[in-house]
Protein backbone atom coordinates (compact mmCIF):
# COMPACT_ATOMS: atom_id res chain seq x y z
CA UNK A 1 0.00 0.00 0.00
CA UNK A 2 0.93 3.66 -0.81
CA UNK A 3 0.62 6.19 1.73
CA UNK A 4 1.06 10.12 2.41
CA UNK A 5 2.48 10.63 5.77
CA UNK A 6 2.43 14.18 7.46
CA UNK A 7 4.89 14.33 9.99
CA UNK A 8 5.69 16.82 12.45
CA UNK A 9 9.87 17.73 12.23
CA UNK A 10 11.73 19.67 15.03
CA UNK A 11 15.20 20.08 14.73
CA UNK A 12 15.14 20.19 18.53
CA UNK A 13 13.64 21.42 21.20
CA UNK A 14 14.11 25.34 20.46
CA UNK A 15 13.67 24.86 17.31
CA UNK A 16 10.23 26.08 15.28
CA UNK A 17 8.89 22.25 13.21
CA UNK A 18 6.73 22.03 11.36
CA UNK A 19 4.52 19.52 9.59
CA UNK A 20 6.76 17.84 6.34
CA UNK A 21 4.47 15.50 3.99
CA UNK A 22 6.29 12.22 2.69
CA UNK A 23 5.15 9.93 0.67
CA UNK A 24 5.76 6.35 1.25
CA UNK A 25 5.31 3.20 -1.20
CA UNK A 26 5.36 -0.63 -1.26
CA UNK A 27 3.99 -0.69 2.63
CA UNK A 28 3.11 -4.11 3.38
CA UNK A 29 -0.36 -4.48 5.71
CA UNK A 30 1.40 -6.97 8.01
CA UNK A 31 3.75 -3.93 8.92
CA UNK A 32 3.67 -2.80 12.46
CA UNK A 33 2.98 1.32 12.67
CA UNK A 34 6.86 1.43 13.85
CA UNK A 35 8.08 -0.87 11.19
CA UNK A 36 6.59 1.71 8.57
CA UNK A 37 8.62 4.49 9.93
CA UNK A 38 11.98 2.33 10.30
CA UNK A 39 11.78 1.89 6.21
CA UNK A 40 10.75 5.31 5.75
CA UNK A 41 13.31 6.40 8.05
CA UNK A 42 16.05 3.48 6.16
CA UNK A 43 15.18 5.76 2.71
CA UNK A 44 15.83 8.88 4.45
CA UNK A 45 19.48 7.75 5.78
CA UNK A 46 19.98 6.52 2.06
CA UNK A 47 19.37 10.04 0.79
CA UNK A 48 21.11 11.58 3.36
CA UNK A 49 18.59 12.90 5.16
CA UNK A 50 17.94 13.20 8.62
CA UNK A 51 15.62 9.96 10.16
CA UNK A 52 12.37 11.32 12.04
CA UNK A 53 13.04 11.30 15.75
CA UNK A 54 10.46 8.83 17.60
CA UNK A 55 10.53 7.07 21.12
CA UNK A 56 9.96 3.28 20.73
CA UNK A 57 11.73 0.15 23.22
CA UNK A 58 9.69 -2.89 23.66
CA UNK A 59 7.24 -2.99 20.61
CA UNK A 60 5.09 -5.55 22.56
CA UNK A 61 2.84 -3.02 23.60
CA UNK A 62 4.15 -3.37 27.66
CA UNK A 63 6.74 -0.75 28.23
CA UNK A 64 5.06 2.88 27.12
CA UNK A 65 7.79 4.23 25.39
CA UNK A 66 6.42 4.63 21.89
CA UNK A 67 3.59 7.11 21.78
CA UNK A 68 2.33 9.39 18.37
CA UNK A 69 -0.54 11.04 17.66
CA UNK A 70 -1.81 9.20 14.78
CA UNK A 71 -4.91 11.00 12.80
CA UNK A 72 -6.24 12.96 15.46
CA UNK A 73 -5.91 10.42 18.14
CA UNK A 74 -2.94 9.03 20.71
CA UNK A 75 -1.75 5.61 19.10
CA UNK A 76 -3.87 5.85 16.29
CA UNK A 77 -7.25 4.59 15.17
CA UNK A 78 -7.42 1.07 17.15
CA UNK A 79 -8.44 1.49 20.39
CA UNK A 80 -6.49 -0.71 23.73
CA UNK A 81 -3.68 -0.32 21.56
CA UNK A 82 -0.16 1.27 21.56
CA UNK A 83 1.45 2.56 18.42
CA UNK A 84 3.62 -0.04 18.47
CA UNK A 85 0.99 -2.96 18.18
CA UNK A 86 -0.69 -1.19 15.44
CA UNK A 87 -0.48 -2.68 12.13
CA UNK A 88 -0.82 -1.13 9.06
CA UNK A 89 -3.84 -3.05 7.85
CA UNK A 90 -5.72 -0.52 9.58
CA UNK A 91 -5.53 1.97 7.05
CA UNK A 92 -6.53 2.33 3.92
CA UNK A 93 -4.39 2.74 0.64
CA UNK A 94 -3.71 6.21 -0.48
CA UNK A 95 -4.33 7.76 3.12
CA UNK A 96 -3.17 10.76 4.38
CA UNK A 97 -1.56 9.98 7.79
CA UNK A 98 -0.80 13.02 10.26
CA UNK A 99 1.34 11.77 12.66
CA UNK A 100 2.59 14.06 15.53
CA UNK A 101 4.04 14.27 19.17
CA UNK A 102 2.73 14.28 22.48
CA UNK A 103 1.09 18.29 23.11
CA UNK A 104 1.45 19.23 26.17
CA UNK A 105 3.26 22.62 27.92
CA UNK A 106 4.04 19.74 30.69
CA UNK A 107 5.61 17.04 27.49
CA UNK A 108 8.25 19.74 26.01
CA UNK A 109 9.36 18.51 22.31
CA UNK A 110 12.69 17.07 22.30
CA UNK A 111 13.11 16.67 18.75
CA UNK A 112 10.50 15.62 15.99
CA UNK A 113 7.99 13.24 17.46
CA UNK A 114 10.37 12.78 20.69
CA UNK A 115 8.66 14.30 23.66
CA UNK A 116 10.04 14.90 27.28
CA UNK A 117 7.57 12.72 29.64
CA UNK A 118 10.08 13.25 33.06
CA UNK A 119 7.09 15.21 34.63
CA UNK A 120 5.95 11.52 34.94
CA UNK A 121 9.15 10.56 36.45
CA UNK A 122 9.24 13.51 39.28
CA UNK A 123 4.86 12.88 40.16
CA UNK A 124 6.20 9.16 40.40
CA UNK A 125 9.25 10.21 42.53
CA UNK A 126 6.30 12.72 44.93
CA UNK A 127 4.99 10.03 46.38
CA UNK A 128 4.35 7.00 43.67
CA UNK A 129 5.83 4.41 46.19
CA UNK A 130 5.90 2.12 49.85
CA UNK A 131 8.38 2.76 52.03
CA UNK A 132 8.75 -0.81 52.82
CA UNK A 133 11.52 -1.58 54.63
CA UNK A 134 14.18 -4.25 53.12
CA UNK A 135 16.72 -4.76 55.99
CA UNK A 136 15.68 -8.66 55.97
CA UNK A 137 13.16 -9.48 57.51
CA UNK A 138 10.71 -7.95 54.89
CA UNK A 139 6.88 -9.83 55.32
CA UNK A 140 6.21 -11.80 52.24
CA UNK A 141 3.68 -9.54 50.49
CA UNK A 142 1.39 -12.97 50.07
CA UNK A 143 1.15 -13.10 53.93
CA UNK A 144 -1.06 -10.18 54.15
CA UNK A 145 -5.23 -11.13 53.55
CA UNK A 146 -6.25 -9.24 50.74
CA UNK A 147 -9.93 -8.98 49.12
CA UNK A 148 -9.60 -10.42 45.60
CA UNK A 149 -12.10 -7.40 44.94
CA UNK A 150 -9.52 -5.05 45.88
CA UNK A 151 -6.64 -6.96 44.35
CA UNK A 152 -8.22 -6.94 40.87
CA UNK A 153 -8.68 -3.61 41.00
CA UNK A 154 -5.43 -2.47 42.15
CA UNK A 155 -4.13 -4.70 39.35
CA UNK A 156 -6.40 -3.01 37.06
CA UNK A 157 -4.68 0.66 38.26
CA UNK A 158 -1.07 -1.19 37.65
CA UNK A 159 -1.59 -2.07 34.05
CA UNK A 160 -0.97 1.57 33.34
CA UNK A 161 1.94 1.63 31.52
CA UNK A 162 3.26 5.50 31.65
CA UNK A 163 3.03 6.13 28.35
CA UNK A 164 0.99 9.60 28.36
CA UNK A 165 -1.68 8.84 26.07
CA UNK A 166 -4.29 10.82 28.46
CA UNK A 167 -2.15 13.47 28.72
CA UNK A 168 -1.89 13.41 24.88
CA UNK A 169 -5.98 12.89 24.16
CA UNK A 170 -7.44 15.09 27.56
CA UNK A 171 -8.53 18.71 25.51
CA UNK A 172 -7.22 20.13 29.10
CA UNK A 173 -3.26 17.98 28.95
CA UNK A 174 -4.35 16.84 32.51
CA UNK A 175 -2.40 13.91 33.66
CA UNK A 176 -5.27 13.18 35.88
CA UNK A 177 -5.74 9.56 34.57
CA UNK A 178 -2.28 8.29 35.11
CA UNK A 179 -1.53 10.20 38.13
CA UNK A 180 -5.08 8.93 39.10
CA UNK A 181 -4.20 5.15 38.34
CA UNK A 182 -0.60 5.03 40.07
CA UNK A 183 -2.49 6.72 43.48
CA UNK A 184 -5.17 3.89 42.98
CA UNK A 185 -2.67 0.95 42.73
CA UNK A 186 -1.04 1.44 45.87
CA UNK A 187 -3.80 3.13 47.84
CA UNK A 188 -5.82 -0.27 47.30
CA UNK A 189 -3.40 -2.12 48.75
CA UNK A 190 -2.76 -2.50 53.11
CA UNK A 191 1.18 -1.68 52.05
CA UNK A 192 0.38 1.29 50.23
CA UNK A 193 -2.76 2.42 52.83
CA UNK A 194 0.25 3.62 55.09
CA UNK A 195 1.16 6.52 53.39
CA UNK A 196 -1.80 7.20 51.54
CA UNK A 197 -2.77 10.49 52.23
CA UNK A 198 0.86 12.04 51.86
CA UNK A 199 0.83 9.87 48.50
CA UNK A 200 -1.71 11.75 46.43
CA UNK A 201 -1.32 15.13 48.01
CA UNK A 202 2.53 14.88 47.06
CA UNK A 203 1.88 13.78 43.92
CA UNK A 204 -1.10 15.98 43.09
CA UNK A 205 1.05 18.87 43.80
CA UNK A 206 3.77 17.65 41.80
CA UNK A 207 1.42 16.86 38.52
CA UNK A 208 -0.04 20.76 39.36
CA UNK A 209 3.54 21.99 39.70
CA UNK A 210 4.36 20.35 35.92
CA UNK A 211 1.80 22.31 34.11
CA UNK A 212 -0.62 19.85 33.40
CA UNK A 213 -4.43 21.33 33.00
CA UNK A 214 -7.55 20.12 35.32
CA UNK A 215 -9.98 17.10 34.41
CA UNK A 216 -13.33 18.13 33.34
CA UNK A 217 -14.45 14.62 33.05
CA UNK A 218 -14.71 14.19 28.54
CA UNK A 219 -13.55 10.88 29.11
CA UNK A 220 -11.37 11.36 26.46
CA UNK A 221 -7.96 9.82 28.77
CA UNK A 222 -10.23 6.29 29.17
CA UNK A 223 -11.43 5.96 25.79
CA UNK A 224 -7.33 6.47 24.05
CA UNK A 225 -6.01 4.46 27.18
CA UNK A 226 -4.52 1.52 25.49
CA UNK A 227 -4.95 -0.52 28.97
CA UNK A 228 -8.17 0.64 29.42
CA UNK A 229 -7.60 2.82 32.96
CA UNK A 230 -10.69 3.86 33.71
CA UNK A 231 -12.37 7.06 34.92
CA UNK A 232 -13.03 5.69 38.47
CA UNK A 233 -9.69 6.18 39.23
CA UNK A 234 -9.84 9.80 39.01
CA UNK A 235 -12.66 9.56 41.13
CA UNK A 236 -11.27 7.46 43.31
CA UNK A 237 -7.91 10.33 43.55
CA UNK A 238 -10.53 12.83 44.17
CA UNK A 239 -12.20 11.22 47.24
CA UNK A 240 -8.76 10.57 48.84
CA UNK A 241 -7.46 14.01 48.05
CA UNK A 242 -10.70 15.20 49.55
CA UNK A 243 -9.83 13.21 52.83
CA UNK A 244 -6.39 13.70 52.84
CA UNK A 245 -7.26 17.44 52.61
CA UNK A 246 -10.50 17.87 54.78
CA UNK A 247 -10.01 15.55 57.21
CA UNK A 248 -6.60 14.44 57.59
CA UNK A 249 -5.83 10.91 60.14
CA UNK A 250 -8.81 9.45 59.68
CA UNK B 1 -17.20 23.80 40.35
CA UNK B 2 -19.17 20.99 41.42
CA UNK B 3 -20.25 22.39 44.30
CA UNK B 4 -21.77 25.48 42.64
CA UNK B 5 -22.93 23.59 39.90
CA UNK B 6 -25.09 21.25 42.09
CA UNK B 7 -26.50 24.04 44.26
CA UNK B 8 -27.91 25.24 41.23
CA UNK B 9 -29.31 22.16 40.50
CA UNK B 10 -30.96 22.64 43.41
CA UNK B 11 -32.10 26.21 42.46
CA UNK B 12 -33.17 24.75 39.19
CA UNK B 13 -35.38 22.38 40.79
CA UNK B 14 -37.25 25.29 43.21
CA UNK B 15 -37.12 28.00 40.10
CA UNK B 16 -39.27 25.62 37.59
CA UNK B 17 -41.75 24.00 40.92
CA UNK B 18 -42.50 28.13 40.94
CA UNK B 19 -42.95 28.88 37.48
CA UNK B 20 -45.07 26.01 36.55
CA UNK B 21 -48.03 28.08 38.19
CA UNK B 22 -47.53 29.73 35.12
CA UNK B 23 -49.25 26.78 33.01
CA UNK B 24 -52.69 27.81 34.80
CA UNK B 25 -54.83 30.37 32.89
CA UNK B 26 -57.60 32.79 34.24
CA UNK B 27 -57.88 35.64 37.05
CA UNK B 28 -57.29 33.42 39.85
CA UNK B 29 -53.76 31.83 38.14
CA UNK B 30 -52.46 35.64 38.40
CA UNK B 31 -53.53 36.53 41.78
CA UNK B 32 -52.12 33.10 43.18
CA UNK B 33 -48.87 33.76 40.30
CA UNK B 34 -48.33 37.26 42.11
CA UNK B 35 -48.64 35.98 45.54
CA UNK B 36 -45.91 33.87 44.92
CA UNK B 37 -43.45 36.33 43.33
CA UNK B 38 -44.11 38.39 45.76
CA UNK B 39 -43.32 36.18 49.06
CA UNK B 40 -40.03 35.35 46.34
CA UNK B 41 -39.10 38.82 46.86
CA UNK B 42 -39.76 39.61 50.45
CA UNK B 43 -39.03 36.24 52.42
CA UNK B 44 -36.23 36.37 54.32
CA UNK B 45 -35.30 33.05 54.22
CA UNK B 46 -35.47 33.05 50.40
CA UNK B 47 -33.60 35.91 49.90
CA UNK B 48 -31.03 34.15 51.73
CA UNK B 49 -31.16 31.67 49.25
CA UNK B 50 -31.31 34.02 46.22
CA UNK B 51 -27.99 35.57 47.42
CA UNK B 52 -26.61 31.90 47.64
CA UNK B 53 -27.98 31.41 44.05
CA UNK B 54 -26.40 34.58 42.89
CA UNK B 55 -23.22 33.93 44.42
CA UNK B 56 -22.81 30.24 42.96
CA UNK B 57 -23.65 31.75 39.80
CA UNK B 58 -20.51 34.47 39.86
CA UNK B 59 -18.48 31.98 41.34
CA UNK B 60 -19.27 29.11 38.99
CA UNK B 61 -18.43 31.46 35.51
CA UNK B 62 -15.75 32.94 37.21
CA UNK B 63 -14.03 29.63 38.24
CA UNK B 64 -14.95 28.31 34.52
CA UNK B 65 -13.44 31.08 32.81
CA UNK B 66 -10.04 30.54 34.94
CA UNK B 67 -10.25 26.49 34.15
CA UNK B 68 -10.59 26.83 30.61
CA UNK B 69 -7.62 29.61 30.95
CA UNK B 70 -5.41 27.50 32.88
CA UNK B 71 -7.08 24.38 30.58
CA UNK B 72 -5.98 26.12 28.08
CA UNK B 73 -2.29 27.48 28.87
CA UNK B 74 -1.84 23.92 29.46
CA UNK B 75 -1.36 22.87 25.71
CA UNK B 76 0.31 25.90 24.08
CA UNK B 77 0.96 24.11 21.19
CA UNK B 78 -2.21 22.69 19.47
CA UNK B 79 -2.53 19.82 16.72
CA UNK B 80 -2.49 20.08 13.14
CA UNK B 81 -5.05 17.40 12.90
CA UNK B 82 -7.46 16.07 16.00
CA UNK B 83 -10.32 13.83 15.65
CA UNK B 84 -11.99 14.54 19.13
CA UNK B 85 -14.84 13.20 18.31
CA UNK B 86 -13.67 9.67 18.27
CA UNK B 87 -13.10 9.69 22.29
CA UNK B 88 -15.26 12.07 24.18
CA UNK B 89 -19.11 14.08 23.25
CA UNK B 90 -19.50 17.47 21.95
CA UNK B 91 -20.60 18.82 24.97
CA UNK B 92 -18.21 17.57 27.60
CA UNK B 93 -15.36 19.52 25.47
CA UNK B 94 -17.73 22.83 25.03
CA UNK B 95 -19.01 23.07 28.69
CA UNK B 96 -17.47 26.93 28.63
CA UNK B 97 -19.14 27.67 25.08
CA UNK B 98 -22.43 26.31 26.21
CA UNK B 99 -21.70 28.42 30.07
CA UNK B 100 -21.68 31.15 28.06
CA UNK B 101 -24.95 30.76 26.28
CA UNK B 102 -26.44 30.22 29.69
CA UNK B 103 -25.01 33.43 31.45
CA UNK B 104 -26.05 35.35 28.51
CA UNK B 105 -29.92 33.96 28.92
CA UNK B 106 -29.25 34.44 32.89
CA UNK B 107 -28.59 37.98 32.35
CA UNK B 108 -31.44 38.35 29.44
CA UNK B 109 -33.81 36.88 31.51
CA UNK B 110 -33.39 38.68 34.55
CA UNK B 111 -33.80 42.07 33.21
CA UNK B 112 -36.75 40.84 31.22
CA UNK B 113 -38.47 39.79 34.36
CA UNK B 114 -36.46 40.11 37.73
CA UNK B 115 -35.22 44.02 37.29
CA UNK B 116 -38.39 44.89 36.13
CA UNK B 117 -40.19 42.78 39.30
CA UNK B 118 -37.29 44.78 41.75
CA UNK B 119 -37.15 48.42 40.58
CA UNK B 120 -39.59 48.55 37.56
CA UNK B 121 -42.97 50.28 38.23
CA UNK B 122 -45.91 47.85 37.81
CA UNK B 123 -49.49 48.15 37.89
CA UNK B 124 -51.14 46.24 40.64
CA UNK B 125 -53.73 43.41 40.88
CA UNK B 126 -56.75 43.11 42.72
CA UNK B 127 -55.07 41.77 45.87
CA UNK B 128 -53.07 44.77 45.83
CA UNK B 129 -49.61 42.73 44.28
CA UNK B 130 -47.16 43.51 41.50
CA UNK B 131 -48.74 41.61 38.61
CA UNK B 132 -45.87 40.22 36.90
CA UNK B 133 -47.78 37.52 35.69
CA UNK B 134 -49.61 39.67 33.16
CA UNK B 135 -45.88 40.95 32.63
CA UNK B 136 -44.98 37.54 31.87
CA UNK B 137 -47.74 36.45 29.55
CA UNK B 138 -47.97 40.05 27.58
CA UNK B 139 -43.31 39.71 27.14
CA UNK B 140 -44.34 36.05 25.12
CA UNK B 141 -47.36 37.13 23.61
CA UNK B 142 -45.92 40.43 22.50
CA UNK B 143 -47.13 41.14 18.19
CA UNK B 144 -43.28 42.31 16.91
CA UNK B 145 -40.82 39.82 20.06
CA UNK B 146 -42.73 37.62 21.35
CA UNK B 147 -41.66 35.06 19.29
CA UNK B 148 -38.39 35.63 18.80
CA UNK B 149 -38.13 36.04 22.87
CA UNK B 150 -39.89 32.52 22.69
CA UNK B 151 -37.22 30.77 20.57
CA UNK B 152 -33.90 32.27 22.39
CA UNK B 153 -36.10 30.98 25.86
CA UNK B 154 -35.93 27.14 24.11
CA UNK B 155 -32.45 27.86 22.48
CA UNK B 156 -31.01 28.68 25.97
CA UNK B 157 -33.25 25.67 27.83
CA UNK B 158 -31.39 23.48 24.69
CA UNK B 159 -27.77 24.62 25.77
CA UNK B 160 -28.64 24.39 29.03
CA UNK B 161 -30.12 20.11 28.61
CA UNK B 162 -26.42 20.05 27.10
CA UNK B 163 -24.43 21.73 29.62
CA UNK B 164 -26.50 19.57 32.71
CA UNK B 165 -25.99 16.51 30.46
CA UNK B 166 -22.55 16.49 31.08
CA UNK B 167 -21.88 18.47 34.20
CA UNK B 168 -24.76 16.70 36.42
CA UNK B 169 -22.75 13.58 36.45
CA UNK B 170 -19.18 14.94 36.38
CA UNK B 171 -19.79 16.53 39.65
CA UNK B 172 -20.17 13.49 41.28
CA UNK B 173 -17.01 12.20 39.55
CA UNK B 174 -14.99 15.31 40.96
CA UNK B 175 -16.54 14.65 44.76
CA UNK B 176 -14.78 11.70 44.43
CA UNK B 177 -18.33 9.59 44.27
CA UNK B 178 -18.08 8.06 40.91
CA UNK B 179 -16.82 4.43 41.33
CA UNK B 180 -17.93 1.15 39.08
CA UNK B 181 -21.21 0.99 40.45
CA UNK B 182 -22.46 4.22 41.07
CA UNK B 183 -21.45 6.16 37.86
CA UNK B 184 -24.24 4.26 36.10
CA UNK B 185 -26.46 5.63 38.83
CA UNK B 186 -25.59 9.22 38.48
CA UNK B 187 -25.76 9.37 34.69
CA UNK B 188 -29.21 7.85 34.43
CA UNK B 189 -30.31 10.47 36.78
CA UNK B 190 -28.31 13.47 35.43
CA UNK B 191 -29.85 12.27 32.05
CA UNK B 192 -33.44 12.31 33.91
CA UNK B 193 -32.77 15.57 35.24
CA UNK B 194 -31.16 17.42 32.33
CA UNK B 195 -33.78 16.21 30.06
CA UNK B 196 -36.80 16.74 32.53
CA UNK B 197 -36.42 20.01 34.11
CA UNK B 198 -34.93 21.80 30.40
CA UNK B 199 -38.22 20.45 28.44
CA UNK B 200 -40.43 21.67 31.38
CA UNK B 201 -38.79 25.45 31.37
CA UNK B 202 -38.33 25.17 28.05
CA UNK B 203 -42.38 24.60 27.83
CA UNK B 204 -43.60 27.83 29.65
CA UNK B 205 -43.35 30.19 27.50
CA UNK B 206 -44.05 27.78 24.09
CA UNK B 207 -47.38 27.25 25.88
CA UNK B 208 -47.51 30.73 26.58
CA UNK B 209 -47.11 31.82 23.03
CA UNK B 210 -49.38 29.25 21.82
CA UNK B 211 -52.58 29.73 24.47
CA UNK B 212 -52.37 33.30 24.97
Amino acid sequence: MNLTLKVWRQKDANSKGEIVAYDVKDISEEMSFLEMLDVLNEKLVAEGDEPIAFDHDCREGICGACSLYINGEPHGPMNRTTTCQLHMRSFKDGETVFIEPWRAKAFPVIKDLMVDRSAFDRIIQAGGYVSVNTSGNTIDANAIPIPKEDADEAFDAATCIGCGACVAACKNASAMLFVSAKVSQLSLLPQGKVEAEERVKNMVEQMDHEGFGACTVTGACEAECPKGISLENISRMNREYLKATVSPGK
Amino acid sequence: MSATGLFLCLFLVGHLAGNLQLFLTGEEAALQFNAYAKFMTTNPAVKILSYLTYFSILFHAIDGIMLVASNKAARPQKYAYSNPSANSKWNSRNMGVLGTIILVFIAVHMSNFWYVMHFGSLPVDSAGNKDLYTVVISFFTDDSMGLIFVLFYVFAMAAMCFHLLHGFKSAFSSFGLRTAKTKVIFEKIGYAFSIVVSIAFAAIPVYIYLTH
